[in-house]
This record gives structure tokens, C-alpha cells and sequence, in this order.
């Protein structure tokens, strides 16, 4: 599916068979997310995020927001949140494959690239499948 | 530095006003505070003062006067009218100018605030996605805190239902009906866990203070003067949680707030124990709680048991947001953080009518907190 949807934005997660986010890592070794643009960029080194992690908090966005939302014309609410990857940094990401009825703090959670409209894909995080 | 005195406080009531622009309704909070300092507008010295939305406000002088007086625009987000008060306080205090005014106010659309990404220095994917919406950042930051110190939904009610019941007392509130707790669980939700009746909305309003030095209070003969005895504004430090992070530090830094409460609290020489009437930030029921502790009042998860035991009605051991707070005034942006000084205000000189807390309160206290991490406390003592 997510191969012919072109990604929200360039550089933001990595053109691979298991993509990961594109954060940074600072001269202080701190990591950030996403990384950086212009002049901010200077001395941080590209950094590929770990995917996977844990729920730090979540929410469902009820109503649709206004501009620059670019989602479907059709609104459906839809889950984000904030998953700890370990080590590393909290990133907010939206959040597939659960209601919310099923999220819980601490859960695991794993990286995925989903569906955002007709033309574009984003990132999400879904609830780790035990194997 | 020189003591500063609030000698003066309007207010144009907040809410929806058609037909009246913000800085007409701000024009209306200066003639209002003029009047009750008993002082004309050729007895201003300098003037701070903005809006969100509304335009500059240095153009007021159109209709307040051609005196020739410094009129200095702030344009500092959430925080502009805090900043106005903030930078009136030290023209005074620094012995430059006898009487100061700031002001603030607003006039936004209906709807949720959208934000601009670039204006914030964040990618443009981060608003197309519907990632950047301040109500979230609220939702998120209460369900991480409900799950960690046992807050319960009931109390995020709780919160709204005292905002409304102390509006409906509140002649500048916009709200000013209660509504019964079961309405505002049931309400549809906005962010889970807050319902729409948890949320602030975006508003209109004016609000204007006067601050005089201490030879001017005496010179006017003003016998219910309020003294400033600390302002603090502090922006976020490192690894603290606020509205459009795209990410969060792994290590949980400090506050914005906890470091203004703390420098304010030092400044006046003073502790929370000692304040006896508080206005903190509302945008929703959820901030309100978390800044009970964030503002020193009370550790993390006994806000449960305060809102049980009516710790902050009116009539409580420490009355929180007197006038409604946000949740029934709504947020003018630029008008917000000076409302909670003018109710203070209005608490210490025992003018609050049917909401005036009992017991002759001597000292007040105010928190503002807005994007992108910063906080605005002003204590105040009469």
C-alpha cells in the first residue's frame, strides 16, 4: 500500500525494507526528533530511531482540525500519541491498528508507515504483535 | 527597586461581542481603569500593551489621547499581557516614570487556535498530519499524569463544574450558567480524556491596569492600592513536556512554571502557604490540577482529595480561579494573564460581591502558561 503513496515529507523516515525514523544525534550525544532544518542541522549527525518502544501517553483527536491539516476530506477520528524509544528520545506519532480502549501506558509499541490520504503516507507506531 | 502598586483595574467583559473590535474593547479596559486610579490619560507616563490577534495596540492613543507618551507593542504569545505587566512594573521600579499602563486584548475566530508550523519553527508535516493542536498537547499531558498520580475523571469535572459555578457569580465571566457535573462527563469529547466542557474557548477581551510608584499612591491619596510584590516569567528549560514537541527528552527535565513559582515565591519572600487566593492557568480542567503542584500548593495525586474536600471553592482553604478562570471567561490570549491579576485585584480590595473569598485576603496569587513553553506568575500583596 505505502509504495505508491509518496511520504508526507522527505527524509523523514529511511527508504528501506524496515524504515525507521530519521532523527539526530547533538555534539552532547543528546538525540532529537525530527532532524533538524537549515542552519540548526549544523553538527548534528543523521540518527535512525529505534522502532520500537513504549506508550508514553496518548489521545483521539475527536474533531478535524483546521489548516495546514491536510488529512482525508471524509474526517475520522484518529489516535497520537507519545512512545519512549529506549535510550533515545519520545517522539509523537500517530497511532494505528488499536482503539482507544486498548492503549495503555508502558505498552510496547513498533514503527510502521500507514496510509495518511489518497496521495500521501506518514508514520505511526501499532501496538507490538507478540510472536 | 522602587515598590509598584496596582492603582488601577478595568475590564471589558470577555466573551463575544460583535461589532466591537479587540482594541476598542481594550480602549474600554483603560478608560475603565483610569477611572477607578481616579487619574486622567495625560497622567500616563508609558504604556506597554498587545494582542494575539487584535493588532498593535500603541494605535489606541487615536482615541485615548495625544499625549506623547512611549507606547511600547508586546507580541509575546500567551504571555503578552504578562510581559506588558511585567515591563510596565519595571519602568516604575526603576524610578523612570510614576504612573504605567498595561494592557491586553483580544478578538479570535470561533474554533480551535491552528498554528502556523513555520512561525514555530517546526517542519510543516508536523501541522499537515494534525499533530499540532494545542487541546492534544493538553490531553496528552493529563493522561500521562492521570496514570501516574491516580487522578480520576470525575475530578476533571469537578474542575469545570467550580469554573462554571463561580462564573455564574462573575459579571465579566462568558459562561455564567452552571452545569451540573454529569452534563460536562457526558458532553461529546474533544481529546480523550477531556470533554468539550473541559476545554477553554478562543475569545474576546480587554483588560488594563494602572501601576504607580509609591509617591504617586500617596499623592493621589489611594487607600486600597495593591502592591506587586514579584513577577516572574520563565521560559521552558531542557527536557521538560510542552505544546508542539515532535519529540520529548528521555530525561524529565524541569518546568517553566516550577521555575516562575519558585523565583516568584523567592522574590516576594513568601511561600505557598502563604497565599491565600490563586488564579492558575485553566485552558482545561487538566491544567488546572497539574499546576495546583506545579505551582507548589500541593504534591503530585493529592489534587484527587482536594477537589473531594472543596479545597479551592470559594469558601475553601485556598480558592482557585474565583472568576471561572478560562473555563468560563475564555481565552482572549492577549487579554488572559492580566484577568487573573485584575480578579486578584479585585479579591484584595474586597469588591468580589457575590464571589469575594472571605477572610480579608491579604496576599494573591497568578500563573499564565502558553506556547511554546513559558510561564508568567505575579504575586501579589495588599
Amino acid at each position: 500500500m505505502s509504495e505508491t503513496l509518496a511520504p508526507i515529507a522527505e527524509n523523514l523516515w529511511t527508504q528501506e525494507a524496515e524504515p525507521t525514523l530519521l532523527g539526530g544525534q547533538l555534539p552532547d550525544g543528546k538525540i532529537i526528533f525530527p532532524y533538524p532544518e537549515g542552519d540548526a542541522a549544523e553538527g548534528v549527525t543523521p540518527y535512525a530511531l529505534s522502532r520500537k518502544g513504549t506508550l508514553w501517553s496518548w489521545t483521539r483527536q475527536d474533531f478535524k482540525p483546521k489548516e495546514p491539516y491536510t488529512g482525508p476530506e471524509v474526517f475520522e477520528p484518529y489516535l497520537i500519541g507519545y512512545v519512549e524509544l529506549p535510550g533515545e528520545t519520545i517522539v509523537e506519532t500517530r497511532i494505528v491498528g488499536a482503539s482507544l480502549e486498548d492503549l495503555k501506558l508502558g505498552m510496547s509499541m513498533e514503527f510502521v508507515v500507514t496510509r495518511f490520504n489518497d496521495n500521501q503516507s506518514t508514520y505511526a507506531f501499532q501496538p507490538e504483535k507478540s510472536s | 527597586m522602587n515598590n509598584v502598586y496596582i492603582i488601577g483595574a478595568g475590564i471589558h467583559p470577555f466573551g463575544r461581542t460583535e461589532g466591537r473590535s479587540g482594541r476598542d474593547q481594550g480602549v474600554f479596559a483603560v478608560r475603565q481603569a483610569m477611572e477607578d486610579a481616579g487619574i486622567a490619560w495625560e497622567d500616563v507616563g508609558c504604556a506597554y500593551g498587545g494582542s494575539a490577534a487584535a493588532g498593535s495596540a500603541d494605535i489606541m492613543v487615536n482615541e485615548l489621547g495625544l499625549t506623547g507618551l512611549p507606547f511600547i507593542n508586546v507580541s509575546n504569545g500567551c504571555a503578552t499581557g504578562g510581559s506588558a505587566l511585567a515591563s510596565a512594573r519595571f519602568a516604575v521600579a526603576a524610578g523612570e516614570y510614576d504612573v504605567a499602563l498595561a494592557v491586553g486584548f483580544d478578538k479570535h475566530p470561533r474554533g480551535a487556535f491552528n498554528a502556523d508550523p513555520k512561525s514555530y519553527g517546526l517542519p510543516e508535516w508536523y501541522g499537515e498530519t494534525g499533530m499540532m493542536l494545542t487541546t492534544q498537547f493538553f490531553a496528552l499531558k493529563i493522561q500521562r499524569y492521570m496514570q501516574l498520580h491516580g487522578i480520576s475523571r470525575e475530578t476533571l469535572g469537578k474542575v469545570a463544574e467550580k469554573a462554571f459555578r463561580n462564573g455564574e457569580k462573575t459579571d465579566h465571566a462568558w459562561r455564567r450558567s452552571q452545569i451540573d457535573l454529569e452534563t460536562i462527563m457526558n458532553a461529546p469529547m474533544v481529546n480523550d480524556p477531556l470533554t468539550k466542557y473541559m476545554f477553554c474557548s478562543p475569545a474576546e477581551g480587554g483588560v488594563a491596569l494602572i501601576l504607580a510608584s509609591e509617591k504617586k499612591v500617596k499623592e493621589l491619596g489611594v487607600s486600597d492600592a495593591v502592591k506587586i510584590s514579584s513577577i516572574a516569567v520563565r521560559t521552558r528549560p531542557p527536557g521538560s513536556f510542552e505544546v508542539f514537541s515532535p519529540s520529548v527528552d528521555i530525561e524529565n527535565g524541569g518546568k517553566p512554571t516550577v521555575l516562575a513559582s519558585k523565583a516568584a515565591f523567592e522574590m516576594a519572600g513568601i511561600g505557598p502557604e502563604d497565599v491565600d487566593v490563586a488564579q492558575l492557568q485553566d485552558t482545561e480542567s487538566g491544567a488546572e490540577i497539574m499546576h495546583m503542584a506545579e505551582n507548589g500548593f500541593c504534591e503530585d495525586g493529592e489534587q484527587e482529595q482536594w477537589f473531594a474536600e472543596g479545597r479551592t471553592e470559594l469558601n475553601g482553604s485556598l480558592p482557585v480561579n474565583t472568576d471561572g478562570g478560562c473555563l468560563a471567561c475564555g481565552e482572549p490570549i492577549g487579554a488572559s494573564g492580566l484577568r487573573q491579576v485584575y480578579e486578584n485585584t479585585v479579591q484584595l480590595r474586597g469588591r468580589g460581591g457575590e464571589r469575594q473569598v472571605p477572610n480579608d485576603p491579604k496576599v494573591a496569587y497568578s500563573h499564565v502558561y502558553g506556547a511554546p513553553g513559558l510561564s508568567g506568575v505575579a504575586i501579589l500583596e495588599r
